[in-house]
Formats: structure tokens, C-alpha cells, sequence
């Protein structure tokens, strides 16, 4: 406990810190060795299959599961502190988490209370909230007579009602239609905005994309990515692409030493002539003469190196009959990673 | 502390507030008692306790002036609805369950009954009379013989000592036999004097005139009756007196099948309670309730609590219609009755979260939650009193806190009891809920 008490009073940083976060059920390591910073006004995604170890992690962070090892620290308070750090956290869980006899406003009167809000102060929360996810027309009246997508708002308003630093978003947006999402999405921005460091839990890498300034990935109990979404890019050996149909052959080893070209492949040959039928070994990627005009380059920076690539074709007289641009995405990124798919 | 007793506030608030907005179910748990205690409160109320006439036949194959009466005096008995069809006949109705019993005075008893009352047990001719009955109605055996045993001691005990239907025939009989035997002397003077005496009466009997002169008083009170105004009949009559809390008082039916019924359908709705909670854990409001800043006392409390409310308000809603309509009455200690009812609440709630801390998944435990609780009713009482168990059963079912909630409540009730009869059952019960509570606290799993 006082090594605990010493660890709190070191890591003053604001935000939530989980360090070192591990699990074990029987002999099954569920969780080992997490570590998850999530700094104010912050969106840090938390991506990984089912069975991955993020319910876990997630629970340990709001306290619903004891840790085995590590801690979890909120605006430098301990999780072993009392109540401090649950005080500090919102939830906002995967399930529709309120009561449908209820009414909107009885619901968030009740887990106010249950985090000490009482008097006047419960009463402006709940009106914030509800403002908040544009429900207050909607107070009086029981979640039994909402959309989907009402409910999941609601289902954020609640984890919201005691104003917590710390909101974790626990797949909010499962099942609800486009106009929903984006509903949410604008209300986590606000909330980001308004300085909450929030963790977002979800399957969907567009949301992710849009909406985190950083990816955690999870597989297997472990943590196997962390970073910004640009930084995980750059691991990946073909993060983003342009497909060239060029009038003629391409010499690929010198189009290789352009700046900002990673890597230049042969694309689909669909128009290969008998004639040209590459020899000995050309169809190893780095001594290849090309016999076809497809091309498939890969580029640090997509948004700067085209022009160079273009440039360089240009300057050896090679006209460009078609173009394509493409990103890699979390999905290829995660298959990098753990070779398998997100869904899996 | 505030900010736990602020949730703790909110969460019974909840529960409240969501046992009274599903109206549908809240009118079931409050009619289904009150109807079924209505129809079993309504066969065991006094009024509906008496047995109606018993249906039987005599076949009277003797045709003597005894069985005659003994045929005319079972028919006038208010308990026996009484037909005389022939034998075959009778035997097919009783096996058709039409009648409870056929009596068969047989051939001969007339003169053989008379004859048998002074035998010394090894008479052969002792006359036997069969009461065929229905084996479904078992008990109604013990009335007709009651009542056929009665009736026959009166017709032969005035037709001996009456003169009536008997002449001395019977007596010399018996003189002979007994001369004839190797009784000591002295023993055969004194019978022989004791059917001089008989003889006597029965000669004053059948002349009135003698009666009047000796015996004056008798005659008068028994005058017109056969015989010379004398007849021998039972020497004691009985009145039955019910003994409850006051003379005016009287036994309340009801009383007993709502503290029955009520019991039971509390321990059901405590029963829904512990579900709902392996429910809840399923779901995320579970997760919400242990994300947020209240100790696991507080959460369990907060159930345990409301759970008590409103069992308490259901089984006092119970009976205060049983108060206004079926005319149940708090007798006894209205405190005791009171305490009872809180003190069955709170066991509810801990038999309940016993239930959610024992099964490990709603489907897994509802089935066994209600056979659990059927045996606990049945065996407290709530279908068939408890004073109606055999010996053995009665013992073993103090092991059962149900019992000890309808018996304290039939205290509070009809019996009209003290406050000093409810603490027993009060303190009996508050040790099962402490048992099961604490069990339950110890078992719960915190995640599904």
C-alpha cells in the first residue's frame, strides 16, 4: 500500500494512467502487463477482437474488477484510494445500462445520487446531460418510448450526470443508425473539447479513425500497438498507394530511388505482351524490368510524394493513362500486425 | 456516510418506484393471494367445516322390531341422510360413490344383540354387522360407526331393560348357561340375583301403573314414551365450544388461509427479486451500479431494503382486504402482527438474494427457486393448516421459517394472542434471514 501511496504521489500528470494492468482467471492470463495514458481532452481508442482483453482492462480501469497487478491512476489519484478514482469515471457500457420504466430523468437522478449529487447540483447535472445529448424535450418521458439511437444518448448522458474527468465509452454506437452515430460523435467531440480524457472501445476502425487521436491495440490479453494513427501508419510497408497505368514499360528499380517511394511493385497485367515475357528471374521486386504498364507504388506521404512520382514519369516521357490513390486503413494495419483479421 | 445512505435512498427509491409503474404485475401480486386465500378461507370457514348429511343405506335383513328402530333412528340423525334400497342396489351406489357406506343389520340380530350384551366375549352368536364403505371417503368411516354405535346401544339397551321387543327368554338363557358352568357359587347367586332385578323392571315397565306408583318422578319425565314412559338413552349430551380470544369470538377461516396464501406469494415475488438481480448482472446496468463510487453493502443493502418494503406492503395489503371483506381481525397484538409482517419482509429479501447468490443463471434458478419455495409453503402450513400434519411432520416443519410466519400470524389473527406469542416466530424468522443473508453475502458472485 505504501509503495501505491509513493506511486500516486509521483505521478501527479493529469489524466488517466493504467500501468502495468494483469488479469488471471484460473490458469488463463486474461490481461498482462497494460499500460494505458489517456491525457485531457484526449481520445484514445482501444481496438482488439473479442477475447482480446479489453472488457477486462476497461473493468479494471472503472474498478468493476480487482487487478492482479498494476494500478490505475486518475488526476494522481490511485484506484486504491476509496472511492476517488470511480468518483472520477464515467461508463458507458456496451449494453443499454438504464431502466426503460424509468424516465429519462428519473435515470439520471438515480446514478447522480449514486455518485453523491443530490439538491440543486443534481439537478443542474441532469439538465446539462440531458442538454447535452439533446434530450431535454425528451426528460419526462421513459426510454421504453425512444429510438435506438435516443437510448444510446441517454445511455451516455447517465455515465456523464456527475461530470466525471475520465469518460470510457464502452462500443456506444452498436446497432444504431448513421444519423445516431454521428449525433454521439459530435457529442464526444464536444465533451473532448470540454477537456475529458476519453477512452473509446470499438469495432468500427471508421469511428476509430474519425474519432482517436490515438490506437491502443489489444490482442490476446496484451497491448501490441500504441500510437498516434499517422506513427501505426508508417509501420506498415504499404500505408498508402497509388495504382499508374503508364503507355509504356516502367524501369522500377529507378522509379525506387525517387524520394518519398517506399516500395514499386507490378499491378495487374492484363495487357502483357507475348513478347515481353520477363526473364530469369524478373519478377523478384527488386531487379524486375517491368513488362507491363500497372503499377502499384507505395509512398511515405501520399499528399507530397504523388506530385514527385508524377513528376519523375513526366521527365522519362512515360504518359499516365489512369490513377488511382489509396490508405491503408486500422483493418490492414491490424492484420499487419497480429495476421489476423479485427473480426476474427 | 451521507453520500451512502444518499444512494442507499435512491436505490430503494428505484425499486419502488419500479414496483408500482408495472401496474399489471403489481395487480397480480396483490389478487393472486387474495383470490386463492378467498376460495380456501371460504372451505374452511366454519360454515363450510360442516359436513353436510352423509349419504348411506341400511339394509335391514333382520326385520325385527330392534332393527327396525335401530333403521328409523339412524334415519332421524341430523348427520346421516339415510335410504334403505336393497342390498345389491346399495353395494352398486356405494361403489359408484353415489353413498359413503352401507350398514347390514343382518338376520337375526334382533334376538342374538340382547343376548350378546351379557355375553362374556366368547359368544358365538354375537351378531356382526358390516358397513361397506367408499375407500375414497375413508373418514366418513369413523363417523357412521360412531353414530351406528350409538344408536344400537340405545335400541338394545332399552330393549333389554325396557321390555320392549325382548322377553325373558334372552335371561333364562343366561341363567342356564350359567348354571351349567363352573362359576364359583357365590358369583352365580349374585347374577342370578341381577336377572331377578332385570326381570322386575321389565315386568314394571310393561305395566305403567306399577311405574307410577314406585317410581314416580322417572315416569313423569319420560311420559308418552314406549315401554311405559321409561327408555334408557346416553347418560351425557355434549356443546361444542370454540376457543379463541373471546366467547364472542368466533373461529375465522380466512384468517388462517391469508396468512397461507400470503406467505406464499410474498416468497414468490421474493423469489422474482433474487432472478432480477442474476438479470441485472447479465446486463450493463450491473457494470454501471459497480463502476460507481457505492460499497458492495450499500448495493445489496439497497435491495435487501426495498425488497423488505415492499414484501411488507404487499402481505399488508393482503390483509387489509382480507380485514374488509372477509372479515379478518387482528385479535391479538396489532404491534405482534405488525412485527410479523416486517420480519417475513425482511426474510423474503434475504430468500431471495439466497437465490440469486446460489444459482448461477436465472433459467438455471428459477425452477429450482420455486420448488424450494413450494416445499417451504407446504410445509409452513400454507396449503393444509399445520395442526392437521402428522406427529413427525408438525416437528420437522419447525425447521421451516414459513411455518413460523403463518403460526405467528394465526396468533396475531384469530387466536387474538399476545405480543409475547409473535416474538418467537419474530426472532425465528430475523435468525433465518441473518442465515440466509449471510450465506448469500458469502456466496455471491460479483461477476456473471
Amino acid at each position: 500500500m505504501q509503495n501505491t501511496r509513493q506511486t500516486t504521489a509521483t505521478q501527479s500528470a493529469s489524466g488517466l494512467i493504467a500501468t502495468n494492468l494483469g488479469k488471471r482467471y484460473g490458469d488463463r492470463q486474461v490481461v498482462s502487463n497494460v499500460s494505458i495514458a489517456v491525457k485531457p481532452g484526449e481520445i484514445v481508442g482501444l481496438l482488439g477482437p473479442n477475447g482480446a482483453g479489453k472488457t477486462t482492462t476497461v473493468s479494471m480501469i472503472c474498478g468493476i474488477v480487482e487487478p492482479d497487478s498494476g494500478s490505475v491512476v486518475i488526476d494522481g489519484m490511485d484506484s486504491n484510494d476509496g472511492f476517488a478514482t470511480k468518483q472520477r469515471i464515467g461508463l458507458v457500457p456496451q449494453d443499454l445500462a438504464l431502466y426503460e420504466n424509468l424516465s429519462a430523468l428519473q435515470n439520471l437522478e438515480l446514478f447522480g445520487a449514486l455518485y453523491g449529487l443530490s439538491g440543486d447540483l443534481l439537478k443542474s447535472r441532469t439538465v446539462e446531460a440531458l442538454a447535452l445529448v439533446g434530450l431535454s424535450d425528451r426528460a419526462k418521458d421513459k426510454p421504453a418510448t425512444f429510438s435506438g439511437g435516443m437510448k444510446r444518448r441517454l445511455n451516455i448522458a447517465i455515465s456523464m450526470v456527475h461530470d466525471p474527468d475520465v469518460l470510457i465509452l464502452d462500443e456506444p454506437t452498436v446497432g444504431i443508425d448513421p444519423q445516431s452515430r454521428n449525433a454521439i460523435f459530435d457529442n464526444l467531440e464536444t465533451l473532448k473539447a470540454r477537456g475529458k480524457a476519453i477512452i473509446y472501445t470499438t469495432h468500427y476502425m471508421e469511428e476509430a479513425e474519425r474519432l482517436c487521436d490515438r490506437i491502443v491495440i489489444m490482442d490476446h490479453g496484451k497491448v501490441i500497438a500504441s500510437d498516434s494513427l499517422a506513427n501505426l501508419y508508417k509501420q506498415l510497408p504499404a500505408s498508402q498507394t497509388l495504382e499508374i497505368e503508364c503507355d509504356r514499360m516502367v524501369d522500377l528499380a529507378a522509379l525506387r530511388n525517387v524520394e518519398g517511394v517506399k516500395d514499386a511493385v507490378l499491378g495487374a497485367t492484363p495487357n502483357v505482351a507475348p513478347d515481353a515475357e520477363p526473364q530469369g528471374n524478373q519478377t523478384d521486386a527488386n531487379v524486375v524490368t517491368q513488362t507491363t504498364s500497372n503499377i502499384k507504388i507505395s509512398l511515405n506521404d501520399l499528399s507530397t510524394d504523388a506530385a514527385k512520382v508524377l513528376v519523375w514519369l513526366g521527365v522519362h516521357g512515360i504518359r499516365v493513362n489512369r490513377i488511382s490513390s489509396g490508405r491503408a486503413n486500422l483493418e490492414s494495419l491490424f492484420l499487419t500486425l497480429t495476421g489476423r483479421q479485427l473480426r476474427d | 456516510m451521507n453520500n451512502a445512505i444518499n444512494a442507499l435512498k435512491a436505490l430503494v427509491r428505484k425499486d419502488i418506484t419500479l414496483f408500482f409503474s408495472n401496474r399489471r404485475s403489481l395487480i397480480i401480486t396483490i389478487a393472486a393471494p387474495i383470490l386463492i386465500a378467498a376460495f380456501f378461507g371460504n372451505l374452511m370457514s366454519p360454515k363450510s367445516t360442516k359436513l353436510s348429511k352423509v349419504p348411506i343405506a341400511v339394509v335391514d335383513l333382520d326385520r325385527s322390531p330392534l332393527s327396525t328402530k335401530i333403521t328409523t333412528a339412524l334415519a332421524a340423525d341430523t348427520s346421516l341422510d339415510v335410504t334403505t334400497p336393497p342390498q345389491a342396489e346399495a353395494t352398486e351406489l356405494v361403489r359408484n360413490g353415489k353413498l359413503r357406506a352401507m350398514v347390514v343389520l343382518p338376520a337375526g340380530f334382533g334376538s342374538n344383540a340382547p343376548k350378546a350384551l351379557f355375553s362374556r366375549g366368547e359368544n358365538k352368536n354375537l351378531p356382526q354387522i358390516d358397513i361397506h364403505y367408499d375407500p375414497s371417503q375413508s373418514m366418513v368411516l369413523g363417523l357412521v360407526r360412531g353414530i351406528l354405535s350409538q344408536h344400537v346401544m340405545e335400541a338394545v339397551s332399552q330393549s333389554v331393560f325396557g321390555g320392549n321387543g325382548f322377553n325373558n327368554l334372552a335371561i333364562d338363557d343366561l341363567r342356564t348357561e350359567i348354571a351349567a358352568s363352573s362359576t364359583r357359587p357365590e358369583l352365580k347367586r349374585d347374577l342370578g340375583a341381577m336377572f331377578d332385578s332385570i326381570a322386575k323392571v321389565q315386568t314394571q315397565m310393561q305395566d305403567p301403573t306399577q311405574t307410577q306408583t314406585n317410581s314416580g318422578d322417572v315416569s313423569k319425565s319420560d311420559a308418552g314414551k314406549s315401554g311405559g314412559g321409561f327408555s334408557l338413552s346416553l347418560p351425557f349430551k355434549t356443546e361444542a365450544i370454540e376457543v379463541t380470544s373471546d366467547l364472542d369470538k368466533k373461529y375465522n377461516g380466512y384468517a388462517q388461509s391469508f396468512a397461507g396464501m400470503s406467505v406464499q406469494f410474498v416468497l414468490f415475488m421474493g423469489i422474482d427479486f433474487g432472478i432480477a438481480l442474476l438479470l441485472a448482472r447479465r446486463m450493463g446496468l450491473w457494470k454501471r451500479f459497480r463502476a460507481a463510487p457505492i460499497s458492495r453493502a450499500t448495493l445489496l443493502g439497497g435491495s435487501i431494503l426495498s425488497c423488505t418494503l415492499i414484501a411488507s406492503f404487499v402481505m399488508a395489503t393482503v390483509f387489509a382486504v382480507a380485514m374488509a371483506v372477509f372479515g379478518v381481525r387482528v385479535e391479538g397484538s396489532m404491534a405482534g402482527f405488525l412485527g410479523l409482517i416486517v420480519a417475513f419482509g425482511f426474510l423474503t429479501a434475504t430468500f431471495g438474494l439466497l437465490i440469486a447468490a446460489i444459482g448461477q443463471t436465472p433459467e438455471a434458478t428459477r425452477g429450482l427457486a420455486i420448488l424450494a419455495t413450494l416445499l417451504m409453503v407446504m410445509l409452513g402450513g400454507a396449503w393444509i393448516p399445520s395442526f392437521l400434519f402428522p406427529e413427525w411432520l408438525q416437528t420437522v416443519s419447525l425447521a421451516v421459517p414459513t411455518r413460523w410466519a403463518i403460526d405467528g400470524l394465526a396468533a396475531m389473527t384469530w387466536r387474538g394472542l399476545g405480543i409475547e406469542a409473535a416474538l418467537k416466530p419474530i426472532a425465528v424468522m430475523l435468525g433465518f434471514s441473518v442465515l440466509f443473508g449471510g450465506v448469500a453475502i458469502w456466496r455471491f458472485d460479483w461477476e456473471e
